[in-house]
């Protein structure tokens, strides 16, 4: 009793306080501004912890959905802390999907992209078993019909996809379905995969009776199958259509690659039709995170507090007609930092844009192998890791480590770093030289990279710095 | 005085050569080579005007290549050291055995003679300790170089890179353990009881020590016999009663001298006064000999490879090893007589090898000898350490280019693995890899160009490097390996 009259006593002058505090810091401001250090732990929390109420809202204009600018995707799930998957098998720490999910919802993201295909096959399952802990009306979430492996492509293995999509993600309607990555393998795929089997008017139907509230495609490749597909709008009703956006594809997509088509046209075609375009890539891959030290130190310049990850979510987010842009977040720190970047979004300013492209010009100009680390590549029957030995060449190339000729002073040291990193990286067995070539990987690569080919080039060059000659 | 010449200068020896055989980086070999060069086998082995190093040494100042380069003497003194320092009277006079010393002399010379490699591996004294030393202590070596390479690599530091740590052939490595417990056990009880008992080396240069010009000696005048001496020679060959020192075991190691409170021991010249006649009996202490005969098991168990993994990859079983019917010796070992004949197994090679090439042979006459397979990697163009520290001259000195056209072997196809055949997919990857262009991939119908493509030797340009066979897709048999020849060309 003493003790609550102890706490109540406590309060109340704490609350007295406060209003001394607050009436003293006023008569302040009167005279002269209020010191900085007066609340030095805002100066720790703002700078790494994010509002919770600030989350900038994009409106889908079929289905009203209020979807956050942030969405969230469910590909690179967070995996075990004793080491990452044995050979063949992909794990998911589910408790890490669960922390990350709460904390997103709680901080404003209501959007979930997941697919049948993704983190080994279980990406769905860790994804329902998340969200299914929030009420239904909470979130929004979307999956896919699959295309990866040819033997789901009949219709009756198509439906059966579908269906368990809804046992997995324990729902009796998916807010947002998507075919998945048409354009890959060009219209023979997308005839063979959604519409000789009638699987796409089947799915028509499903909307219809409210089993799926909103229907669209996620488009790699070829972009034939992508202008049929708008074409087609009239008939089809796309809600939404999910593109790879940054500010590196805007102008220079098929520089880097002839096969791929800028996200400047892909975005027009939609925002022309008023469809809704959900962003995916907005970091390239985790590249646009990764840039060249002295690309670091302009965007430092400008705003020394944001991330360089932020200026490409920026840039993803600014055009209007995007509703909401993907993040695969794998770790607490970028969902954090991504959340600061859209609660609420600092839109790109014109002159921003143009410092932007001016970067994606010397991004583009450096020649790096336009891998994403997706792993769609992967497993590779032969044990080569793919993305591995791209993503330690991207690093070096970036990091302008590549080590060139034999006669320059530091080609010692950085060959010496150039080889031992690939070894720590990548195991022997697992590197280039073990590309047969047979080409199994190439179709899966949403890129359109020569895989093989790109890896017999590094094959050689890694010969070259073995036998320590001139490159 | 003498004795802390000796001292420092055996430890700079010892030092030198263990770290030969602990590194794998190929760095101290281009320093410190030549620490195996003197070593007297393979001095003989290698250019007989080498030997006369050691040989005149011990013309001069009697044995003190036991005490200061043998790396195996030096190796039972630290030994000694431990168990006897700080004891009053560790060690006392014996007899010397001589029946047992030159019957091995004389075996050693016959299987010198005959090229009989594994026997003669088994009793010389550098190479016991470089299988010692490159068997035991170079996996400890590269265990503390991998915590190091871990912590480098998380500080972003390319100072150390982690190496493979591996068993390379189970019967050298047991042979390795007996030998260490048997010079180590001999050593801790009784000094230096290998090195004049068993040692071919120490007896051939006892032999000559008789002659030799400086010699420690006793001056009978100051001499008050009280046996501190003898009491503290880890030879026990001081005979108090006869103020004799047999020449022939003792390894000049000076602490005679130092032991003497009366000043009556003394190295220098020899004197005619104190000939000294020796009185050869019967050993007594034949239980003392030397357990060599260890049974092998014909198979050599390889040690799992370890690696970290990351998601989606597959599965990737490990090569076994071919049946070659003639074994594949490394480039600059001109044939498999001139290995057997100058090779003293002494493993320098098979550490120094950073492809994981090369191996113990397991066969018996060749126990020991190196021998390469391609399972882990394969013999690279621009490799050529084997032949830069081999001391005996098994493996010739080459050159990166002297390599590009050595014929050690050629690849043979096995049409039953081939992966296009079996798995219908592109494959190539031997043709890609050929140093020499020796193989080229055709239609496996002569008469469809649309038929998988498969590879064709042409074994006349095949140099035998085992590229091919080591980057085969084919698991765990290889679709193409390369079968040894008996004596190498060059093409």
């Amino acid at each position: 009793m003493s003790d609550n009259e102890n706490n109540i006593s406590r309060r109340k002058f704490l609350k007295l306080f406060g209003i001394g505090t607050a009436a003293a810091a006023a008569t302040l401001t009167g005279c002269k501004k209020p010191k900085s250090n007066e609340f030095p732990n805002d100066d720790y929390t703002n700078q790494t912890e994010p509002p919770k109420d600030r989350m900038t809202y994009r409106v889908n204009p079929t289905t009203h959905d209020r979807v956050s600018l942030l969405g969230f995707g469910m590909m690179r799930l967070p995996e075990p802390d004793e080491g990452t998957a044995t050979e063949g098998n992909v794990k998911i720490d589910q408790e890490k999907v669960n922390r990350l999910v709460d904390y997103a919802i709680e901080h404003g993201v209501n959007y979930f992209d997941t697919s049948p295909a993704y983190s080994g096959g279980f990406s769905e399952r860790a994804t329902g078993t998340a969200l299914s802990r929030h009420p239904r009306k909470s979130y929004y979430v979307a999956t896919k019909l699959s295309n990866f492996n040819k033997e789901t492509w009949s219709r009756e293995e198509s439906i059966k996809m579908y269906r368990n999509s809804f046992k997995e993600l324990q729902t009796d309607y998916i807010d947002y379905y998507l075919l998945h990555a048409i354009g890959m393998g060009g219209m023979e795929a997308l005839n063979a995969r959604y519409i000789d089997n009638g699987m796409l008017d089947f799915l028509i139907e499903e909307r219809r009776a409210g089993r799926i509230r909103n229907l669209g495609f996620s488009y790699h490749g070829d972009i034939k199958v992508y202008d049929y597909l708008l074409s087609m709008h009239d008939k089809y009703k796309w809600d939404f259509v999910q593109i790879e956006l940054n500010y590196l594809d805007w102008e220079y997509a098929d520089e880097i690659n002839p096969r791929n088509t800028d996200a400047s046209y892909l975005y027009a075609e939609l925002k022309k039709r008023g469809i809704p375009a959900v962003i995916m890539e907005p970091l390239l891959g985790g590249r646009l995170a990764n840039v060249p030290q002295y690309i670091v130190t302009e965007m430092k310049k400008r705003i020394p507090e944001n991330s360089v990850a932020s200026w490409a979510f920026r840039y993803a987010g600014t055009p209007d007609g995007v509703l909401t842009v993907l993040s695969g977040m794998t770790y607490m720190e970028h969902l954090k930092d991504n959340l600061k970047t859209y609660s609420p979004l600092h839109t790109i300013t014109a002159d921003e844009d143009k410092f932007l492209q001016s970067i994606a010009e010397q991004l583009v100009n450096m020649e790096t192998i336009p891998c994403n680390d997706c792993k769609y590549c992967m497993p590779c029957p032969y044990g080569v890791d793919i993305p591995g030995i791209f993503v330690h060449y991207n690093k070096c190339k970036n990091e302008g480590r590549l080590p060139h000729n034999n006669k320059d002073k530091d080609y010692d040291r950085l060959r010496r770093e150039y080889l031992i990193g690939l070894d720590r990286s990548v195991p022997r067995l697992r590197q280039a030289a073990h590309c047969i070539g047979c080409g199994q990987c190439e179709p899966h690569c949403p890129q359109n990279i020569k895989i093989p080919h790109e890896l017999h080039i590094i094959d050689k060059y890694v010969e070259q710095l073995k036998k320590g000659g001139k490159i | 005085m003498l004795r802390k010449i000796r001292t420092t200068l055996a430890i700079v020896f010892f030092t030198g050569i263990t770290l030969l055989f602990l590194d794998f980086t190929g760095t101290i070999h281009r320093w410190l080579h030549w620490m195996a060069h003197i070593q007297l086998v393979p001095a003989l082995l290698f250019n007989a005007a080498l030997a006369l190093i050691p040989l005149l040494l011990t013309l001069m100042f009697g044995r003190i290549y036991c005490s200061v380069i043998c790396p195996l003497g030096v190796f039972q003194d630290a030994v000694a050291w431990l168990h006897n320092h700080g004891r009053k009277r560790p060690y006392s006079y014996s007899k010397a055995i001589s029946w047992l010393r030159y019957t091995i002399l004389g075996v050693m010379i016959v299987a010198f003679v005959a090229g009989i490699g594994s026997a003669v591996a088994m009793l010389e004294p550098y190479s016991a300790y470089g299988r010692i030393a490159s068997n035991l202590f170079q996996p400890l070596w590269q265990f503390g170089n991998n915590v190091l390479a871990n912590v480098a690599e998380r500080m972003d530091s390319y100072a150390f890179y982690t190496t493979d740590v591996w068993i390379k052939s189970m019967p050298t490595f047991i042979i390795a353990i007996a030998t260490l417990l048997t010079v180590v056990t001999l050593a801790w009880r009784s000094g230096r009881t290998y090195c004049n008992t068993i040692c071919p080396v120490g007896t051939l240069l006892g032999a000559i020590s008789r002659f030799s010009m400086m010699k420690i000696r006793i001056d009978t005048d100051k001499c008050r016999n009280c046996g501190s001496c003898a009491n503290n020679c880890k030879a026990s060959c001081i005979d108090v009663k006869n103020h004799a020192i047999d020449p022939t075991r003792c390894v000049v190691c000076g602490d005679c001298i130092g032991k003497c409170s009366f000043g009556a021991i003394s190295f220098g010249k020899a004197d005619s006064q104190e000939k000294k006649k020796e009185n050869d009996t019967k050993a007594r202490e034949s239980r003392r000999s030397f357990l060599l005969a260890t049974t092998l098991a014909a198979t050599s168990a390889m040690a799992q490879e370890k690696k970290k993994v990351d998601g989606g990859l597959a599965k990737i079983e490990n090569k076994a090893a071919p049946e070659r019917q003639t074994p594949l010796t490394p480039p600059g070992s001109l044939s498999a007589q001139h290995m057997a004949r100058h090779c003293t197994g002494c493993q320098l090679c098979v550490a120094a090898c950073p492809n994981r090439v090369l191996r113990p042979s397991t066969e018996l006459t060749k126990l020991m000898q190196p021998m390469m397979s391609y399972e882990h990697g394969y013999c690279r163009p621009e490799c050529t350490r084997c032949s830069n520290i081999c001391p005996t001259g098994a493996i010739r000195k080459i050159t990166p280019s002297d390599k590009s056209a050595i014929q050690i072997g050629h690849a043979v196809w096995i049409k039953k693995n081939c992966v296009p055949l079996t798995d219908h997919v592109e494959c190539g990857n031997c043709a890609r890899h050929c140093p020499t262009g020796a193989i080229e991939m055709v239609p496996s119908e002569p008469d469809n160009e649309q038929s998988p493509k498969i590879p064709v030797i042409n074994e006349t340009r095949c140099i035998g490097c085992g590229a091919c066979e080591n980057l085969c897709p084919a698991r765990p048999f290889p679709a193409i390996y390369v079968e040894g020849h008996e004596v190498h060309k060059t093409i």
